[in-house]
């Protein structure tokens, strides 16, 4: 359920400037998840339910997920968002030494060559900011008409 | 004074339902007499594999492309809040203009107070307050789009983006800069490269600030070198006071160096 009661509460109990360092950049990328989100579902499919929301965030991004959830919760109210799950799926941080080509996880903020303390590394993966797919479910009305 | 001062209306979140009516509750039937109870309800799975960002990327692309067409060379200045950002400005305006034609556009929640102090230089200052987006903290790629409709680009070599005081997200939107400047102070932890270190990723140069305090404070400015170069091998740092300018030619001659390459790529 969307408690919406619950995020009113919030607003009002909350001082405006605490709520602007709440609402940070992921009330922007809730939006954008949203707009890409209800943009990929099929225009002749009515009364449209999107359960799950599939994302891969990168551990070297700036989105805190909880934030995003959040987030997601105030621009998904009353739309077929808003029983939706936020699944997403965090990716590490893999580099790849330039010099002797060895690849590693980064978890440490260190972005140097584990093995030959080369500075020329680059990174594979951990960027991610991207919706890999949406479920949704609805009511199957041609075979409806069928039985009428 | 040459100040532009934008209102950008929220984006409501309605207005991002262009695609199909989506504000209609979820569970509102058919307007049709079908018979309820025969209707199967189908779950399937969409592929859309599409970066979030993908329209500011885009803006950013053209953003680039025009600035690039104009001979504008954009420079991303980023920092904490209070670090010396539009002292720094001040001062390096003073320096490059009047032989390097500059702009500046300035981000901030509320005020213009900083647009204030930089248009002092001269030159044309674009004052954006964020409060309009529900205090948004930073810039993207569409704001400084029109922001940069205010300026005559064609007159205009060095176009400088302060952005909002905020280590944390103006890293994560390109805007279309050529290069990120981020600026530390030595009031601020020597640890703030390795607490953010996606900023100090994505950023070429690094400004340490406020070196005329360092007699008065236990700071250790040799470690937060160490940082900024853990997370950013190679990282040019610069260290400089905004206050005595101590430091600042190798600054200046190394952003001169910048703006020139790209605007007189044939000179040498």
């Amino acid at each position: 359920m969307c408690d919406i009661e619950a995020i009113d509460r919030y607003f009002k109990e909350q001082k405006p400037e605490r709520l602007q360092k709440f609402i940070m950049h992921e009330m922007g990328i809730a939006m954008q998840i949203v707009e890409i989100a209800s943009a990929s579902i099929p225009a002749d499919i009515e009364d449209v339910r999107v359960e799950r929301i599939n994302l891969k965030v990168g551990k070297l991004t700036a989105v805190v997920p909880e934030s995003l959830r959040f987030c997601f919760q105030i621009v998904a109210q009353d739309t077929p968002f808003c029983n939706a799950d936020l699944n997403i799926e965090e990716i590490p941080i893999i580099a790849k030494c330039n010099d002797c080509n060895i690849e590693w996880t980064i978890s440490e903020p260190v972005f140097r060559c584990q093995e030959c303390n080369s500075g020329s590394v680059e990174i594979i993966s951990g960027r991610e900011l991207d919706i890999n797919s949406i479920e949704i479910a609805y009511e199957d009305t041609q075979d409806a008409d069928k039985h009428v | 004074m040459r100040i532009h001062k934008m209102l950008i209306s929220m984006y409501k979140t309605r207005q991002y339902y262009h695609h199909k009516d989506l504000h209609k509750s979820p569970h509102s039937r058919p307007k049709s007499g079908v018979a309820s109870g025969a209707k199967k309800i189908i779950a399937r799975e969409i592929k859309v594999v599409r970066k979030v960002l993908d329209v500011n990327n885009t803006i950013a692309q053209q953003n680039r492309k025009l600035f690039s067409e104009k001979g504008v060379f954009v420079l991303n200045v980023m920092s904490s809040p209070g670090s010396g950002k539009t002292a720094i400005l001040e001062k390096t305006l003073s320096h490059v203009m009047p032989a390097i034609k500059s702009a500046v556009i300035v981000g901030d929640i509320c005020t213009s107070n900083d647009a204030d102090r930089l248009a002092v230089s001269g030159a044309p200052v674009v004052q954006v307050n964020t409060d309009a987006f529900g205090g948004d903290c930073h810039l993207a790629a569409h704001v400084i789009k029109t922001a940069a409709g205010n300026f005559d680009l064609d007159d205009i070599d060095l176009l400088i983006v302060e952005n909002l005081g905020n280590l944390v997200c103006p890293a994560e939107f390109d805007i279309g800069e050529d290069f990120r400047v981020v600026i530390l102070s030595v009031t601020e932890g020597e640890d703030k490269p390795v607490k953010y270190p996606l900023m100090f990723r994505v950023c070429d140069a690094a400004l340490l600030n406020k070196i005329d305090l360092l007699p008065h404070l236990d700071y250790d400015r040799k470690e937060t070198v160490n940082n900024i170069l853990q997370v950013h091998p190679g990282m040019p740092v610069f260290e400089i006071s905004a206050k005595t300018e101590e430091g600042f030619d190798p600054w200046v001659d190394w952003l001169k160096s910048r703006v020139s390459q790209k605007i007189n790529p044939n000179v040498a």
